[in-house]
């Protein structure tokens, strides 16, 4: 096991190389999603606030 | 079969088809990576002259191709929203261009990760790094540009023809080996002739691009579709349809 994560004395650049790309590819996505719910919750607050002010325009 | 293509380039009925193909990319993507990272580290041999420090290759080597590749995409997306005035199309470039400025990124990191051990350096300014550090300030460069537009027909043209200018730097890149006595090797994988490594090694490296190729379009869906949100605000469609707004 030990040995794996030596790589022959190449573990550094090796690792370096395989968790920068796996944390840049795991955040690209988790930020893409947050960006989403962001969205969808101020448009539906946009939404309830249209139809709020259309509510007291009847009364 | 005949299918209406031009009912998908309306942004309503682009939605929800994108929403449907992002779950399939994505497992795709993941089935890929893992079956390339399996053969990558646990099947493809030691390379006799660089020892394990070659496996950096299989994320390197698609990284790189996958940085090119999608700025030809982004460039035809970018001209078609020139030509034809369509607001997805730039829309797709838009979405586009960030993840591929992350794949640039990944090629120059585990380059010079890779270039450390088996060059001395980090870092030289050859013509083949040169270029694909061009590259990045491209991607960068169109992202900014966008950004600091407030009207989105200008920025998407503006956009556009940045992107149209800077296609000349990927053949610069692909063959700058060729046309320059580069510290960086020629391709080990070409179209001319057969490709001159182990078939485990080939088949990791080929296995890495489809799912970096998968991943790219599982995220460019999905940064679509938020671009998509954020300038269909206005209209009534995405109230009625979209799950969570109705």
């Amino acid at each position: 096991m030990a040995e794996f994560f030596a790589m022959g004395g190449y573990g550094f650049f090796i690792w370096m190389s395989y968790s920068v790309t796996a944390l840049f590819m795991v955040t690209e996505v988790l930020l893409l999603m947050r960006r989403r719910r962001t969205i969808l919750q101020r448009l539906s607050r946009i939404r309830k606030a249209k139809i709020g002010v259309g509510h007291e325009a009847q009364t | 079969m005949a299918i209406n293509w031009f009912k998908y380039s309306s942004p309503a009925s682009f939605y929800p088809l994108a929403g449907r193909m992002i779950p399939w990319a994505m497992a795709v993507g993941v089935l890929t990576g893992v079956a390339g990272l399996y053969v990558g580290f646990f099947v493809a041999p030691t390379d006799y002259q660089q020892g394990e420090s070659y496996r950096i290759m299989f994320i390197h080597v698609p990284a790189a191709w996958m940085s090119m590749f999608t700025y030809i995409v982004m460039a035809v997306w970018a001209v078609a929203g020139l030509i034809w005035n369509t607001r997805l199309s730039s829309m797709m470039a838009t979405a586009l261009a960030p993840t591929g400025a992350m794949f640039t990124f990944i090629a120059l990191w585990t380059g010079a990760l890779w270039g450390k051990p088996t060059w001395g350096t980090y870092w030289v300014w050859d013509a083949r790094l040169t270029s694909e550090l061009i590259l990045l300030f491209l991607y960068i460069g169109f992202i900014a540009l966008q950004a600091s537009i407030d009207d989105p027909r200008r920025a998407a043209r503006a956009g556009g023809l940045l992107a149209l200018v800077g296609l000349v730097n990927v053949p610069i890149i692909y063959w700058s080996v060729k046309w320059w006595n580069t510290l960086h090797q020629g391709a080990s994988i070409s179209f001319a002739k057969a490709p001159t490594m182990a078939a485990e090694m080939l088949l990791a490296l080929l296995l890495v691009t489809l799912a970096f190729w998968a991943y790219t379009i599982a995220v460019a869906l999905m940064r679509v579709r938020c671009e998509i949100l954020e300038s269909e605000r206005q209209s009534s469609w995405i109230y009625e349809t979209v799950e969570g707004l109705r």
